[in-house]
């Protein structure tokens, strides 16, 4: 299924003013150069400054707009150029190579080794089911005009209109789940704390995207900032809670200088603040930056943080949507969870629920990351194989070799190998193999990986990251990385295999949140799948 | 962030304790804002002098203890001066499976420090990530807030070559 939201051909133009004596805007040629982080990373500024003066150097007319990314990251740079018949794509593009694509004629589409034809009929975008990230790679994502041009604000312009009970229920109709990776239901959340009464609530964004493999909250938040706040000003109204903070970790600097940004404009143009467009409705929001600790991506720890202090984990009860935030009810999100909800609002909850399969409505945007070929993001309905991502969209190993594990939902997901591929992307199907869908991480292992090297640096990190407060993940952490060096080094092997075992087991029971109770899913899927590489020669380890 | 008083805090020396009142000011001395009144604190000066501690605790209304247990929880604050570049390449999953264990031992010997350290020469601090969110492109590493993606030992020479080029401009 192509994407719903899109149109096809030109898009409509952007609402800019244009300088005295310049010359009409449909003369000049719309090239898209993206401002997404993936892209910055592989030198998409050193290309845009290399289009403009290529550009002035042979007196074309260009204007260059910074968009989010397609979504296609193997491909970023990705330069897209508008023509009459749609965007091209080309890339990835170099700097070096904008003189030979000037020289083919780009600007009119024309051919070259990095043209891709048009950006919509690449099969790996095409065969996408964009909903949450409908706009994300097309837009300029701080235009308000190109937003609204492509549906923007339609959810929260219904919502201003709705009865908040209602706009609760629509989101339960929907069956979207925390997208963040545990899968709670939102809609129940939300009603908890439409239900419970207090002077002030709040809406907190969780953007602390801290696992491996996941890089779909930063795209939003680069690509459709205006989507997020649309979503978080909505479940505002929801609920009643006139704040809302948008928890960003600091390894994301242009996530953060984006929202700010499109926070700014937002307010400006009187769709954050009071009397939110003429309505009843006042909803502020800002950001906050964290500094550094994984931890706080568990939403307990992250309020504490968001309080000032240190990011420890809070016992539950009280639930956060009775006492969260201040001490008030808060509903806590994550990013894809809240930029859900306007399309959700716009087009009704039964029109998202009917993606998906079981209990897993809607689509999840997956993660292609690691040692794989096609690299990027891919927003399918539930219900799709992890083999015809990894396999379909991701084209295999980067490396070329054979994939031998695959990592699903982060650092506290499952490894599975190779002959579990054929499992179904959805939240029920991965607890039955003893795994997660999380939050659609995938990150993908050749056969040059060790299983037991990778058991060990999960309970690494868990010792490195632990808030500290109970004992079971912030000792048991550090225990279990010694105990694996033992079994590594052949040191009583079988005895300490069965401590592993146990150890496993009471982090998982005895833990006070899914840091020290979910490391024990990747060690214990490492020993269950690749026995072999806890039984390797202990000389082989020395040698390395 | 654009507030009303933080003008005024460029007419102050930098690191002072009245600099330290006027960012503390700035953010209306709410104890919720400790960690964006470090984040700024850090921004200007690199690292988050004892001094500040002291001051920050005062306008605050809290403990000593309380703003340093902040402090030491957060990997991002430092205590002393870093080098003049920051280098932090990602360790986690998705970099391991693209081999940046070869790229973290490369920039140990390139850079003359472990991870952690600073070079003698006081040019590089290195350091790990978990995760850049760069993670189609790894691995990943950030020098000075810049991203770059798939990063073997020839582009870390080269993205590092390219630095020195910029000192020397």
């Amino acid at each position: 299924m192509t994407n719903k939201k899109k149109s096809s051909g030109m898009p409509p133009a952007q609402a800019k003013p244009q300088p005295q004596g310049a010359v009409p805007a449909e003369a000049k040629v719309r090239i898209f150069v993206p401002r997404d982080a993936a892209a910055l990373s592989m030198g998409a500024n050193a290309v845009a400054e290399s289009i403009a003066a290529e550009a002035k150097k042979r007196n074309a007319k260009i204007e260059i707009v910074r968009n989010g990314s397609r979504g296609m990251l193997w491909l970023e740079p990705l330069v897209e150029v508008e023509t009459g018949k749609g965007r091209v794509a080309y890339g990835p593009v170099a700097a070096g190579d904008v003189a030979g694509l000037f020289e083919a004629s780009f600007l009119t589409g024309g051919n070259h080794k990095l043209r891709h034809g048009l950006t919509d009929e690449i099969p790996y975008f095409k065969n996408q089911e964009r909903l949450t990230f409908a706009r994300c790679g097309i837009t300029d994502p701080l235009s308000i005009a190109d937003y609204r041009a492509h549906g923007g604000f339609a959810g929260l312009t219904k919502a201003i209109a709705m009865e908040p009970a209602d706009i609760v229920a629509e989101v339960t109709t929907s069956g979207l789940r925390g997208r963040g990776g545990a899968g709670f239901p939102t809609g129940i959340k939300w009603k908890t704390v439409l239900d419970t009464r207090a002077e002030q609530k709040y809406i907190c964004c969780n953007a602390d995207e801290g696992d491996s493999g996941t890089f779909a909250d930063r795209m939003l938040m680069e690509g459709d900032p205006f989507c997020l706040i649309e979503g978080m000003t909505i479940a505002g109204i929801a609920v009643g809670a006139t704040h809302g903070y948008v928890y960003i970790r600091s390894e994301y600097p242009h996530a953060v200088a984006t929202m700010r940004e499109a926070i700014r404009i937002a307010t400006e143009a009187n769709w954050l603040g009071s009397t939110i467009q003429g309505s009843p409705y006042d909803f502020e929001l800002h950001v906050r930056v964290g500094a550094g600790a994984y931890i706080c991506g568990e939403e307990t720890s992250m309020l504490d943080s968001l309080e000032g202090k240190r990011g420890l984990v809070r016992y539950k009860p009280p639930l956060p949507a009775i006492e969260g935030l201040f001490g008030k009810p808060t509903v806590i999100n994550n990013v894809l969870s809240l930029a859900s909800v306007p399309i959700i609002i716009d087009k009704g909850g039964v029109y998202y629920r009917d993606f998906g399969v079981g209990r897993s409505r809607g689509t999840l945007a997956f993660q292609l990351a690691g040692n794989i070929k096609q690299g990027g993001l891919v927003e399918r309905a539930f219900g799709i194989t992890a083999r015809e991502l990894i396999e379909g969209y991701g084209g295999g190993t980067a490396s070329g070799r054979p994939i031998r594990a695959v990592q699903f939902g982060g650092p506290l997901g499952a490894y599975l190998p190779n002959s579990k591929l054929d499992t179904q992307m959805d939240y029920e199907a991965f607890v039955k193999e003893d795994a997660m869908v999380g939050h659609g991480g995938v990150v993908v292992f050749d056969d040059m990986v060790d299983m037991a090297r990778q058991a060990r640096f999960a309970m690494e990190f868990c010792a490195i990251e632990s808030c500290g407060k109970c004992t079971p993940c912030r000792i048991g952490s550090v225990r279990g990385v010694e105990v694996i060096d033992r079994i590594i080094a052949d040191e009583n092997r079988e005895a300490n295999i069965e401590l592993l075992q146990d150890l496993c087991v009471t982090m998982t029971d005895g833990s006070l949140c899914a840091m020290g109770g979910l490391t024990p899913m990747p060690v214990m899927s490492a020993l269950r799948h690749f026995p072999d590489d806890f039984h390797r020669p202990a000389h082989a380890e020395a040698a390395e | 962030m654009s507030r009303p008083a933080e003008n005024k805090i460029i007419e102050i020396p930098a690191g002072s304790e009245e600099w330290a009142r006027a960012i503390c000011a700035a953010h209306e001395n709410r104890p919720d804002e400790l960690l964006e009144i470090f984040h700024a604190v850090q921004h200007e000066i690199g690292f988050i002098p004892e001094t500040v501690v002291a001051v920050v605790a005062n306008a605050l209304n809290i403990s000593r203890a309380d703003v340093y247990g902040v402090l030491s929880f957060y990997h991002d604050f430092r205590r002393a001066p870093a080098g003049r570049h920051v280098v932090k390449i990602c360790r986690a999953e998705a970099c391991q499976a693209m081999h940046s264990h070869e790229v973290c031992v490369h920039a140990e010997q390139r850079l003359g420090t472990k991870f952690g350290g600073t070079s003698a020469d006081g040019e590089f601090t290195l350091e790990a990530v978990y995760c850049l969110g760069n993670c189609a492109r790894s691995p990943a590493m950030m020098i000075d807030g810049n991203l770059f993606g798939c990063v073997d030992e020839k582009r870390f020479d080269a993205v590092i070559a390219g630095l020195d080029n910029e000192a020397a401009a």
